[in-house]
């Protein structure tokens, strides 16, 4: 457990990808099997370790300590886990340095093989046998809160780094393996052959588009791409094999129980990829919902006939990885495509559609299309090469995604904050607000925080402006002056905006950022609430 | 005689009406008597000021050498009476020259442990236990979920990163006064002899050290040395950690931030900091040293100060000893 539990108190305070994958290639390389493996499964997401109540590991600590003490240390340190893993004992001296620690592989096994009565007695022998940071990682595996800004993503890209592979091979291989991926390492290390995958119905790593940055298109010849629309649903990857039938968001969550009438309609073998979205297909002629009425039918575990009615799901098909058994992911994107066709035609016409290709001649003419697109429900397009292989990942040139303009406005500076890492010296998180009309007159008021957007020369523009204007002090957080005649205007952009109980202004932005420093303009100038709260009914309106 | 006739809390610190002197009065008084050097127990502008002799060098240190009207040092166990009070000196452990002080009248004997700990530390002599009737404990980390590891496992973490990172400058933050340098001498106990850089808030206190004879190695200012952050890579640098938030920090190459705190204790304090590396190093006891002093000296009463004064109390409560918080204000300033 030593290594693992290292690895975790490592991670969680490094604030940068490449630190945390240098902590993660040093931790497979140091580690042994099995455990590696299991430590791998853990941050990926894909670890399965029978769980414990918060309840009962409360009940284990009072057996030996004063409830009064226990809840001075909870209400200090704030998270149930930590706090456990710190007064375990009531506080007793930790277990010596060298003591021998069980494996995380031996913890595994031996969680899950205990039998329900056995719990207790069995996590209350792991606490004692653990040190402070190994009881810690235990815990936060046990209750199935790991979040320490890892995604299962870099833990692969760890995995490419240690052994030279491409990510996309290991992206493939990933979901036809299990913990504690014994022979995914041996391939990884040149001791064995690439691992073998027993069947196609299961999850394949989806294949990503990068957005359209300023001078990408200019490079490319708009004859050697398509166009499709980009829907507002969720990404997801239908998978049927033999009887099996199974519907996967993006992430490879497996999410068949919630759309059985989705499911339920599959009458192909193979893998597509595709967006969930409510409403009618396009062969019923009834229209595309928007994204808050899908959500109505996420995160659940099951749905009832209701839901179903008022909601009902269907997907839209963009590509075909598996036609059957056969794997079609190296032909070129228009070759699947005319697979997928075939496909689709022949499924049930209410609960699968084709996405259309957007015909253009030139970018400019893409561009126009993308600003006003025919339905409310698209939010840009999709721009991919013609003759590309579906490849796991999000490589830079075959596919991109152009959406829609984002949101603008003006808004002045309010806050700051200090970074992390390589920016823990600058004031780099900014919240920022936008005028409204008060009891107490024209106020400022507060509607989002961004921190990034801006160049590092930008940012020590702001820093200084930060520094020497500093009006109060909170903790971390610094205000700055903001009157009508003295600030700093940011030009703030940003993909959507909703309403919102939670902010006191009553509105809420979609990933916000410093488009540009508007150092040109004065704070008077900057823009009202009112424009945001247009902007909401505007949206609505369309909807 | 009642204890709180000999000592008890005003505004402006612990008072001994019958001696007329405070102990580590945090505003300036006639007569003081100051356990240790760290600036929010020894504050200037006091009367007559009464500590060990290397206290009163670290306060000259600090504040000048006109930090109080007079002085008188205190040697290791000398009976010293002030106005019929006997008052004595014995090693605290926190940091050189650092005092308990007890208190001694018509047999009533009271303890005043200003900040100490329990662990080795080769930078300052051990603390020594005093029997007594009212024992006054620190209880900066009178809290369950603070125990100290060993500080050798703690600064090999900072050797692993180094091997891990050998192109990033690791920023040690260290209090200015006893971290800093137990921190450098742990650094060299583990085998280092490259250069060490400082922040210059450290040089005359790190000089001081080396003068009275704790061996610190080749350390050099941080600040003109090298004028490229590349020529930082891989270096070993001590500062105070509120420097590590400034301009100053900039100067390194991708700096990595450490911090040697008893708070590294709870992830959320570091993270809070910004600090990537936590090495949980402290001056004071944790609280298994805390409740194993309080057994060892079994005073009639604990007055518990400056801290997590409720839960030490509470503990002393459920084993049946009188406690008491004291709820003085103005300590914690410059912390562990």
């Amino acid at each position: 457990m030593k290594p693992f539990a290292t690895l975790l108190d490592r991670l969680v305070l490094t604030p940068s990808r490449n630190g945390k994958l240098t902590l993660l290639v040093d931790y497979f390389r140091t580690t042994p099997d099995p455990d590696r493996g299991y430590g791998l499964a853990a941050l990926a997401g894909a670890l399965d370790l029978k769980s414990v109540k918060p309840a009962m590991l409360r009940e284990l600590v009072m057996e030996r300590m004063d409830e009064v003490l226990f809840r001075y240390s909870y209400d200090y340190v704030g998270d149930l886990a930590e706090t456990i893993s710190l007064v375990w004992d009531g506080g007793a001296k930790d277990v010596a340095d060298h003591a021998p620690q069980p494996r995380l592989s031996e913890v595994v096994k031996r969680m899950n093989s205990l039998g329900r009565t056995e719990v207790r007695g069995a996590v209350r022998d792991l606490l004692d046998q653990l040190d402070t940071s190994g009881r810690f990682a235990f815990l936060k595996l046990a209750t199935g809160s790991l979040r320490i800004g890892v995604s299962a993503r870099l833990a692969k890209q760890a995995l490419a780094d240690m052994s030279g592979k491409d990510i996309i091979e290991i992206e493939t291989l990933w979901h036809g393996l299990t913990p504690p991926y014994e022979s995914l390492f041996a391939w990884l290390e040149g001791r064995a052959e690439k691992p073998v995958l027993a069947t196609p119905a299961i999850f394949h790593s989806v294949m990503l588009a990068n957005p359209v940055e300023d001078g990408d298109l200019e490079k490319l010849n708009p004859e050697d791409y398509a166009a499709e629309w980009k829907w507002d649903g969720i990404r997801v990857q239908m998978s049927s094999h033999g009887g099996t039938r199974k519907l996967y968001s993006r992430s490879g969550d497996d999410i068949t129980g919630a759309f059985p009438d989705v499911v339920e309609a599959i009458n192909f073998d193979g893998v597509i990829d595709g967006e969930l979205l409510v409403g009618g297909t396009k062969r019923t002629n009834a229209p595309t919902r928007t994204f808050s009425d899908l959500q109505q039918r996420l995160n659940r575990k099951t749905v009832t006939g209701k839901m179903m009615d008022d909601y009902p799901a269907f997907v839209r098909a963009y590509d075909l990885l598996f036609q059957g058994e056969a794997d079609v992911r190296s032909e070129g994107f228009l070759a699947r495509r005319d697979r997928l066709a075939q496909v689709i035609e022949k499924a049930p016409h209410d609960r699968f559609d084709l996405s259309d290709l957007v015909p253009f001649t030139d970018w400019s003419e893409l561009d126009r299309l993308r600003a006003d697109p025919p339905d409310p429900v698209i939010e840009g397009v999709m721009i991919k090469r013609k003759d590309s292989p579906y490849q796991a990942g999000r490589l830079k040139g075959p596919w991109f995604k152009w959406k829609r303009d984002p949101y603008n406005i003006d808004a002045v500076m309010l806050y700051a904050q200090r970074g992390h890492g390589k920016r823990s010296s600058y004031y780099s998180d900014f919240t920022f607000g936008v005028w409204t009309t008060t009891e107490e007159g024209e106020q400022l008021v507060p509607v989002g925080k961004a921190y990034f957007g801006f160049t590092d020369a930008e940012l020590e523009v702001l820093d200084k402006f930060v520094r020497d204007n500093t009006i109060d002090r909170f903790g971390p957080v610094r205000a700055v002056k903001a009157t009508p005649d003295f600030g700093f205007v940011l030009e703030v952009a940003f993909e959507g905006i909703a309403r919102s109980t939670r902010h006191k202004s009553g509105v809420a932005m979609r990933f916000p950022r410093i488009a540009r420093l508007r150092q040109d303009k004065l704070p008077r100038d900057a823009d009202r609430l009112e424009t945001l709260t247009a902007m909401i009914e505007t949206r609505e309106g369309t909807l | 005689m009642k204890p709180e006739a000999l000592l008890h809390p005003t505004p402006a610190g612990l008072f001994c009406p019958i001696g007329n002197f405070y102990v580590d009065p945090v505003r300036p008084v006639e007569r003081a008597l100051i356990t240790h050097g760290h600036s929010d127990h020894a504050r200037s502008g006091h009367g007559h000021v009464l500590a060990t002799r290397q206290t009163l060098d670290i306060m000259a240190i600090r504040y000048g050498e006109e930090f109080a009207g007079s002085e008188q040092a205190a040697a290791w166990g000398e009976e010293i009476f002030v106005n019929g009070v006997k008052v004595m000196f014995r090693p605290a452990g926190h940091v050189l020259g650092s005092a308990q002080i007890l208190i001694e009248k018509d047999g009533m004997r009271i303890v005043v442990s200003g900040d100490y700990k329990r662990g080795i530390d080769p930078t300052c002599d051990p603390f020594e236990p005093i029997a007594c009737d009212v024992f006054i404990t620190e209880a900066t980390f009178g809290l369950p979920v603070f125990h100290h590891p060993d500080p050798k496992t703690e600064i090999e973490k900072l050797f692993t990163s180094l091997k891990q990172f050998p192109e990033r400058s690791h920023l040690v933050g260290a209090y200015a006064l006893g971290k800093a340098q137990r921190v450098i001498r742990l650094i060299r106990d583990n085998g280092y002899s490259d250069p060490i850089y400082i922040h210059g808030a450290l040089a005359r206190l790190c000089d001081y050290y080396q003068g009275q004879g704790i061996e610190l190695g080749d350390i050099r200012p941080a600040t003109i040395e090298k004028s490229k952050p590349t020529e930082f890579a891989g270096a070993i640098v001590v500062g105070p950690p509120s420097a590590f938030q400034d301009r100053w920090a900039r100067r390194f190459n991708e700096p990595l931030i450490a911090f040697a705190s008893g708070w590294m204790m709870v992830r959320q304090r570091a993270k809070q900091g910004g600090v990537e590396l936590p090495l949980v190093v402290s001056d004071h006891c944790d609280w298994p040293e805390l409740l194993s002093t309080i057994k060892e000296i079994t005073p009639e009463q604990v007055w518990v100060t400056h801290g997590r004064e409720e839960a030490l109390v509470r503990w002393c409560e459920l084993q049946g000893i009188p406690a008491r918080p004291l709820h003085l204000v103005g300590y914690e300033d410059e912390g562990d």
